[in-house]
């Protein structure tokens, strides 16, 4: 049995699947930056960095969230939802179209809190059907799909809310010592969630339920408990991601804030190395899937390749991705 | 095992009977509810969608979701749209082509590379999108007119739309594989359980091939009429229509697990939901409320809230039912 | 005579990633004949079916079906050639009809299309043998388990079969549904179909069976006629045990001190859940280990999850530390200071993509942290001893644990409940699938532990285990506690007595 056990180790760095899956993400940036370096015109400058940098981050954002669920064996098709639904709540709250508030100050804050917060309850919401009831987390966070979209669209009557608020603004256009906020915020939160996953009793106990739930139960993990909270995280990073789209945009459309953005995450997930059976997650490595999507987009649009065809190999990248996790995993 | 049956003919009756509350409840409320017009411009327009969800229900029946049909009906389309100056037939058969093969691929990611349906549709999802952008070059693909490919969406055939015909064409034709072949049976029983059918000897592998080649093939008829129907292929039309279907389908009572469904309870499922939507423009035209079009996006969600706590509370009460 | 061969297997080798599961395994069943298997979980039974339906194909050896070279490698042509099988778990559709239950994959047709009417009727009909009458157009699920199993029988002989291989069709029917089951064997029987019976009730093999074929270890050790051979012989055949067998230590367990045995610690009353749980009463006091033994079925695993608060009891009542104890979850176990190491390794055991620290540490790790975060170095600490403690063989505490062998990654469960430092631990099969070595040590392992004060359960299926590692044995008999034997009591004549018979005088203690 040792035997065969050394064997196996041995055997491993072998594997060229298992290398890929390991690496393979990396490696494809590496390579998409060095082409980028020797064929795209102005590519090394500070511009393309901020422009590819504060595209990914609202992906970024919610695919923090979503990588903890996935971990879990999950998965959050709501996120899209929730972003409208926070982009549409915060500026009727800071715009004073609900309660006049005064001070524009106690106002954009009161906007943020509560909107993430709403975010964060439908999240639970999510999270109760799916512990509770054990609904597929697929078809659970459907109905918020379906019916998250309708609520931010109710709420605004469909209509576009636009703003001048740099107090609230500030979280999508400012700069902290020249690096967009946004961009702050996304790194803030992919270091948090990177260290509970890996330095927190809460970040084992949601690997081991992707891993294994029954055991993870016959060793006294509360499940449920875990699940309710890593949806309303799901619930909370969306709400957030929300404000920043609306910020940057200066307006807030429910019919178009987040529309696709679940594909997006679930996409960088995927590609970032998580398992999407759950089990193993890699909160940098969400970070380097949704940079590496990114960059192939821009390079394909950078040189001349049509968005549409941007599109086509997207969905090349995240079938090749999870193709490679499935065949290291055979081994 | 009293109450899961309540619950099961709930499931499978249930979404009848709203069906026909909601028309006696339009009948006596507006007008011309029941006019001529209103049922024919509401057949054309859902048609689409009920053969999408047809679709749908099979893959779903089988235990697989296939999220990609809302942009296969798109990319359908445009290739109709553009093969529509060959003559009107060409133009379907090129529509129904794309599908099919977008359903082949899906075929051939789930069965062969053995990866997880969501994805795998989820990626042709955009793939599909991406070739329609490309082919139709970002806008929209007017039809020929000349052709006469216009009239398999406008025109009506025995004074009903042809849309309206072709759906029900479908719906008759899927009733019967689903019924009356073994296929059909075995569609359900891959859904139940996978390992038992092959070890019954069903080809569980080409049953699935068929489910999402089907389910392309009719979200390309979909596009077909969609194109014929606007006048034009429509590359980014399309978005939202995997999960008008899969709530339709569920809220026929197919359960999302597979293994149990029924087609009629799809086409009242989308009926059901085409009609909300048709009611609550009457109610704003009465003026009393001005519910808005968002609404029916809300009370979609609602019904498919409803209906899903349902059926975990009947899978939860026949595992109870096995263990005793 | 050779005519009378229905069916021969001989030499039948098969391995699974090099671990053999079959060795020159051989059997055979005459026309007509009832034909009993036996033998204990791992013995090779399960997996020697499956050759012979096609469903594994084996590495080695000839069969021969019918008097013609049998060389079929797929469950379905093995049924159009005549096999059936009615496996353990009924491998049926709930969610179908009961006649698309039996007739999916050879449907009667009308014009191209399904005569259900027929396939009803022909339902119907098969169904009527076993005296069951139901609306076959229901869906399965709707019906209890027994009609289940009827159904999967009704599937299994419409097929024209020449051999029903039936993998213990009684374990979910009650007494008078085991009878028309046996009426139905004795029909096919007449018929000249023979019958491959699987169970681990021995009084069954007697009321229906002719011969019975006894596996051990991947190979076969006897085949007797049923007249021939005794419950007591067939139990001992199937432990690889000869009565009277010369003295000596089969296993790690050196003599115990039995002065360290302390105050009872749990003790459960009365204990039942259902059929496979009826009336289990037991106690265990710190520092003892207590062995449940008993064949397979017997409702060992089921009483320990009660134990543990996995399952609910629907009657009795247990007490832990002097105090009623009814957990509701594992975690109220836990709490209490149990660890509960599953016979399922896999599916219930080691999360395999974690590390073997994390693995260890999964029940723990609230306990070694502040405020919510790990206190690493403390965690690694732990991990390194029990590694070094329980010799786990790994590249460190950072392997994934699914690299380790079966043994180490048993050692990594270990640790996981050691590492609580729990008041009672129950091992459930504690040994199996481990390869010799690391089975010694694990058992001296639990004998130390023993030794310092801990309550363990053991449930083992080897005899040898029960009988030099367990301070008292516990004999259950179809969910039924019906023996106790002190250490100097439990021989192997007596265990086996009390498992095949479970009419041995029990021992009725004063302390309860």
């Amino acid at each position: 049995m040792t035997d065969t056990t050394r064997q196996q180790r041995l055997a491993k760095p072998l594997d060229p699947f298992d290398f890929l899956a390991r690496y393979g993400t990396i490696l494809a940036l590496v390579l998409l930056i060095l082409f980028n370096l020797a064929f795209t015109r102005n590519f090394a400058t500070m511009q393309t960095l901020n422009v590819n940098l504060t595209q990914v981050c609202t992906i970024v954002i919610v695919a923090v969230g979503m990588t903890l669920v996935i971990a879990t064996g999950g998965i959050d098709l709501s996120v899209g939802s929730l972003m409208a639904i926070s982009g549409a709540l915060a500026p009727m709250i800071f715009l004073g179209k609900i309660v006049p508030i005064d001070s524009v100050g106690i106002a954009v804050v009161a906007a943020m809190v509560i909107s993430v917060g709403v975010a964060g309850l439908f999240g639970l919401f999510n999270g109760w059907l799916i512990a509770k009831f054990r609904i597929q987390p697929i078809v659970a966070t459907l109905v918020l799909f379906i019916a998250g979209r309708g609520i931010a669209q109710v709420m605004t009557n469909g209509n576009l809310q636009t703003f001048r608020v740099p107090q609230f603004q500030f979280i999508g256009l400012g700069r902290v010592f020249g690096v967009p906020v946004q961009v702050v915020l996304m790194l803030l939160l992919v270091i948090a969630a990177a260290w509970v996953l890996k330095r927190t009793v809460f970040g084992r106990q949601i690997i081991a339920i992707g891993g294994n739930e029954r055991a993870a139960e016959l060793s006294g993990i509360a499940v449920s408990t875990v699940k309710l909270v890593v949806y309303t995280i799901s619930g909370l990073c969306a709400g957030v991601a929300g404000l920043v789209v609306i910020a940057i945009n200066s307006s807030s459309d429910a019919n178009l804030v987040g529309l696709g953005m679940e594909l997006d995450a679930i996409a960088a997930v995927a590609v970032g190395g998580t398992l999407l059976s759950g089990g193993k997650a890699t909160i940098v490595g969400t970070l380097l899937g949704a940079m590496t999507i990114q960059l192939v987009r821009y390079t394909l649009l950078a040189n001349g390749v049509p968005d549409a065809a941007a599109l086509v190999v997207k969905a090349g990248i995240i079938v090749l991705a999870v193709w490679i996790q499935q065949q290291g995993r055979r081994t | 095992m009293t109450r899961s049956r309540l619950i099961s003919l709930l499931g499978s009756y249930g979404v009848v009977l709203a069906l026909l509350l909601l028309i006696l409840f339009g009948w006596a409320r507006y007008d011309n509810f029941l006019g001529f017009f209103n049922i024919t411009s509401v057949l054309r327009y859902n048609s689409m969608f009920a053969l999408v969800a047809l679709g749908m229900c099979f893959v779903i029946m089988t235990g697989g979701i296939d999220l990609s049909v809302g942009s296969t009906a798109a990319l359908g389309s445009v290739v109709a749209a553009l093969a529509s100056s060959h003559g009107a037939w060409i133009g379907l058969g090129a529509g129904v082509g794309a599908g099919l093969c977008v359903g082949l691929v899906n075929a051939m990611l789930v069965t062969r590379l053995r990866i997880m349906p969501f994805v795998a549709t989820l990626a042709m999802m955009l793939a599909a999108s991406g070739t329609a952008l490309l082919f139709a070059e970002n806008q929209s693909v007017s039809v020929s007119y000349e052709s006469g490919f216009t009239s398999i969406g406008q025109d009506n055939f025995l004074g009903f739309p042809i849309p309206a015909w072709i759906a029900i064409a479908a719906y008759v034709v899927g009733w019967v594989v689903l019924n009356y072949t073994s296929t059909g049976r075995g569609i359900l029983a891959v859904g139940g359980n996978e390992d038992a059918t092959r070890l019954m000897g069903l080809p569980a592998d080409r049953i699935k091939c068929l489910v999402y080649l089907a389910s392309g093939g009719l979200a390309g008829l979909a596009g077909v009429i969609l194109a014929s129907q606007f006048g034009a292929g429509q590359p980014i039309e399309g978005v939202g229509w995997e999960l008008f279907a899969i709530a339709a389908v569920v809220v026929g009572g197919t359960l999302l697990t597979g293994g149990m469904g029924s087609v009629g309870a799809t086409l009242a499922g989308v009926l059901l939901l085409g009609i909300l939507f048709n009611v609550l423009n009457f109610e704003n035209g009465k003026g009393w409320i001005s519910l808005s079009a968002y609404w029916q996006s809300v009370i979609r969600g609602l019904f498919l809230l409803v209906v899903v706590i349902l059926q975990a509370k009947l899978s939860r009460s026949t595992l109870v039912a096995r263990e005793h | 005579m050779n005519d009378d061969i229905l069916l021969s297997m001989t030499g039948i080798d098969k391995r699974f990633a090099g671990i053999p599961a079959l060795s020159g395994a051989s059997f055979a069943v005459g026309r007509g004949e009832v034909h009993a298997l036996i033998g204990q979980n791992g013995a090779g039974k399960s997996t020697l079916i499956k050759v012979l339906t096609g469903y594994y194909r084996r590495d080695a050896g000839d069969v021969a079906f019918d008097g013609k070279p049998f060389e079929v490698f797929s469950p379905q042509l093995a049924q159009a050639s005549g096999i059936s099988t009615i496996y353990q778990e009924i491998n049926l559709v709930p969610y179908r009809s009961i006649t698309e239950n039996i007739c999916l994959g050879r449907e009667a047709r009308h014009y191209g299309l399904l005569d259900w009417k027929r396939m009803h009727k022909e339902a119907e009909t098969l169904l009527r043998r076993f005296n069951v009458r139901v609306d076959v157009d229901r869906p399965l699920m709707e019906f209890n388990t027994a009609t289940q199993q009827m159904v999967a029988i009704a599937r299994a002989i419409g097929f024209s079969a020449k051999l029903v291989v039936m993998d213990e069709p009684t374990s979910s029917l009650d007494d008078r549904e085991v009878t028309v089951l046996f009426d139905v064997i004795r029909q096919l029987k007449q018929e000249g179909v023979s019958v491959v019976f699987v169970s681990h009730k021995l009084d069954e093999l007697y009321e229906v069976c002719d011969r019975v074929t006894i596996m051990r270890d991947g190979r076969t050790v006897k085949t007797a006629a049923m007249t021939e051979i005794d419950k007591i012989g067939l139990v001992s055949s199937m432990l690889g045990r000869t009565i009277n067998r010369a003295e000596g230590h089969a296993t790690a367990f050196s003599d115990r001190d039995e002065k360290k045995i302390g105050k009872v610690l749990l003790s459960a009353q009365n204990l039942s859940i259902n059929r496979t749980v009826q009336d289990v009463s037991f106690d265990v006091r710190s520092g003892e280990i207590a062995g449940f033994a008993g064949l397979l079925g017997a409702g060992r695993t089921e009483t320990a999850r009660l134990v543990f608060g996995i399952d609910r009891p629907r009657a009795g009542i247990m007490h832990y530390d002097g105090q009623q104890f009814d957990p509701r979850s594992p975690a109220d176990a836990i709490a209490a200071g149990m660890g509960f190491c599953t016979e399922d390794r896999k599916s219930e055991g080691i999360v395999p993509e974690m590390s073997v620290a994390e693995n260890m540490m999964l029940a723990l790790m609230p306990k070694v942290s502040k405020s919510g975060v790990i206190d690493e170095k403390a965690q690694r600490k732990i991990v390194e001893r029990f590694i070094r403690q329980l010799d786990i063989k790994c590249s460190g505490p950072d392997q994934k644990v699914r690299e380790l062998s079966g043994g180490n990654q048993q050692k990594v469960l270990l640790g996981r409940w050691l590492a609580m430092n729990p008041t009672l631990l129950i091992l459930d099969e504690p040994t199996r699938g481990i390869d010799v070595g690391a089975k010694g040590e694990i058992q001296s392992l639990i004998k130390s532990l023993a030794d310092r004060g801990l309550a363990v359960l053991m449930i083992s299926s080897e005899l040898e285990e029960v009988i030099e590692g367990a301070d008292r044995v516990f004999v259950l008999r179809e969910g039924i506690t019906v023996a106790e034997f002190d250490r100097n009591q439990a021989t192997e004549d007596v265990l086996m007595s009390a498992m095949a018979h479970g009419n041995a005088p029990r021992i009725v203690e004063a302390a309860s």
